[in-house]
């Protein structure tokens, strides 16, 4: 029992230590270690292809990931008004938004924008003065909207635990010592839900930042990270790509060891 | 100008329901200026509901509730002149103890200065006996301290009207035993009309100067609690407000006498004019003595012990009466002759002033 577990670990994290591993390789070999060098991590950096899709990718983890915590909150926020069989339809379709699997989400949204854009940029092409109308297609905004909608779930069920810890009680205490329902929000509830505001963020961006099925179908001619390592990969591994494996892999890693402290429950008072 | 109303708080035909199920029904309830009153009834009686229809948490479905003269329908929380200290307290964990308790003059507009909120916070500690606590965070302080918090945090707004949810159920019964004097000597000092809702009525006895028993959403009885103790409305009260004996007897067709399950006859001095028919004796534990029987003592009952409660000055018989059940006698030592407490499974005789006695119909 104990030799199957150590297998099911061997092969689940040993080929990402290789990465890791061979990222630090002095020669191009991808198959054999000659020397410890961070020069990949120079070349990798020195990549403006490279550069340039983490320059999108961040902009759209950016972007989708304070939508979706802007959102996201709002929607737990009003869920908690909402009676009781209204509040379990909804949760149960934000559940449902979690687990349904990227590929359906990623032909679905692409299908729906390519309708709604195709349709768009006929009335804008009916209503332009000139002969140049403005064309909306597939992109930034595509990408950040796939994700942000995604991500928004996942906000709305990590601050919704919050709030619902949080009890009814010191919202009317507040309210009894004379603070308008803004007030309140601002100097009691967003407090108390602030950590869980950010940890929503955090894994939102973990999510938009390494997520390739999505971005894949409606990033359109846009570039994310995940886009061009799968493209480069084509063309063979080389310690370049482990190197920006290996960052990826740093950074997700860190954002989620973060999200799970802001996560962690507060021990009760008293 | 505004007349001066002499009720603080007062509903006027007030129902609340919740989809099909009536909290409260029908509820005409007058509070003077500056009573000390207590919503006392069992849970689900609808005295929390009352509770919060004066501080705004809810709005009645009919009727109107009014404070100082003023109706408050539809006037939300945060507009009315009353301040709540809730049960389980509801202290901001995120403030230290001076910012919960300053959190209501923060709110107040014209606005005042800093200085002064703080020399204000820091007297409402004092008055609670926590000078010196402000910079505390909440989780540090114990639970009777965290009251205390919850007290001054309302009381700093110098409010018409304290509301207090059942404030001392948390506390354990000596800490509860003290905070009942405070409270007490508190609101005599300041003069505010305090409304407590609690469902322990010791506490509503003890504290109050006006006691609104409630049972199913309505009120039963409302009155000094001596009056509520010694000429309880009907037999809910006198079951519910301290303990009683319930006598199964008939009133014959005369009006004044009674018959007793065991067929002897009692009757009651200048009570006449009863309804005939089924009727429950009630009579409080305290009202009957016990002697031991000693053949030549009379007595109206005999009965023995089946279990004594020692309560120190007092003890507490169960005695099983033929023909009649279990009665609950309360008996001073001083009362019995030796000041030697009587023993389970003794024989004793039963003597009680039948004017002393509650009749309701059955």
């Amino acid at each position: 029992m104990r030799a199957f577990i150590s297998a099911v670990y061997l092969f689940l994290y040993a080929p990402i230590a290789l990465v890791v591993l061979f990222s630090f390789n002095a020669g191009r070999n991808a198959s054999e270690f000659t020397g410890f060098s961070t020069m990949w991590y120079g070349k990798a950096l020195g990549n403006t292809f490279l550069v340039a899709a983490l320059q999108n990718s961040l902009i759209i983890a950016l972007t989708s990931a304070t939508l979706a915590a802007i959102f996201g909150t709002m929607a737990a926020l009003g869920m908690e008004r909402l009676r009781p069989r209204s509040r379990a339809l909804l949760d149960g379709l934000f559940a449902a938004a979690i687990v349904v699997p990227g590929v359906v989400i990623g032909i679905a949204t692409l299908v729906a924008l390519v309708e709604v854009f195709s349709f768009l940029n006929s009335v804008l092409a009916s209503v332009w003065p000139d002969e140049n109308p403005p064309q909306l297609g597939l992109g930034y905004g595509s990408i950040v909207a796939a994700h942000g909608l995604f991500s928004m779930a996942l906000v709305t069920m990590i601050v919704k635990a919050r709030i619902a810890s949080l009890g009814r009680d010191i919202v009317e205490a507040s309210g009894d010592l004379y603070a308008t329902p803004l007030t309140t929000f601002r100097l009691v509830v967003l407090p108390q839900i602030l950590p869980s505001v950010l940890a929503g963020f955090l894994l939102s961006f973990t999510f938009s930042f390494d997520d390739f099925i999505i971005a894949f179908f409606v990033a359109g001619s846009k570039t994310t990270l995940p886009i061009y390592v799968f493209a480069s990969i084509r063309r063979g591994v080389t310690p370049e790509i482990n190197a920006i494996a290996t960052l990826v892999l740093v950074a997700s890693l860190m954002m989620i060891l973060i999200a799970r402290i802001l996560m962690r429950e507060k021990k009760p008072t008293n | 100008m505004t007349s001066a109303s002499t009720n603080d708080i007062e509903f006027r035909s007030v129902s609340k329901s919740y989809g099909a199920v009536t909290a409260v029904s029908d509820i005409n309830l007058q509070v003077p200026k500056g009573a000390f009153v207590a919503l006392l009834g069992p849970s689900g009686c609808g005295k929390t509901t009352c509770l919060r229809m004066i501080g705004g948490f809810e709005q009645p479905t009919t009727g109107e509730v009014w404070i100082n003269g003023q109706p408050m329908n539809g006037v939300p929380a945060y507009r009315r002149p009353v301040n709540m200290v809730f049960q389980q307290y509801a202290l901001f964990p995120h403030f230290d103890v001076e910012q919960n308790v300053s959190y209501g003059l923060r709110q107040a507009r014209p606005r005042i200065n800093a200085r002064e909120i703080s020399r204000r916070a820091n007297e409402a500690l004092e008055m609670v006996r926590l000078g010196g606590f402000g910079k505390r965070r909440i989780h540090e302080m114990s639970g009777g301290q965290q009251q205390r918090v919850a007290l001054a945090r309302a009381l700093v707004n110098k409010p018409s009207v304290l509301l207090l949810d059942e404030p001392l159920a948390a506390l354990d019964k000596k800490l509860r035993t003290a905070m009942q004097i405070e409270l007490q000597t508190l609101q005599r000092e300041l003069g505010i009309t305090f409304v407590l809702v609690t469902h322990d009525q010791e506490e509503a006895l003890s504290m109050s100067d006006l006691v609104c028993v409630m049972n199913a959403g309505r009120v039963v009885q409302l009155a000094a609690p001596r009056e509520v103790y010694d000429r309880p409305s009907d037999l809910f009260v006198a079951d519910f407000v301290g303990k009683t004996n319930r006598i199964a007897a008939t009133v014959d067709a005369d009006g004044s006498t009674l018959r007793l399950a065991d067929g002897s006859a009692l009757s009651i001095p200048g009570r006449t004019g009863l309804k005939s028919g089924s009727a429950i004796l009630a009579l409080r534990p305290e009202a009957i003595s016990l002697h031991r029987q000693n053949g030549s003592a009379p007595g109206k009952l005999s009965g023995i012990v089946t279990h004594r409660i020692f309560l120190g000055s007092s003890a507490d018989y169960s005695v099983a009466v033929e023909g009649l059940g279990d009665f609950l006698v309360t008996a001073d030592r001083r009362d019995l002759a030796d000041g030697d407490l009587v023993e389970p499974n003794e024989w004793v005789v039963l003597n009680f002033d039948p004017g002393a006695a509650h009749i309701f119909p059955a």
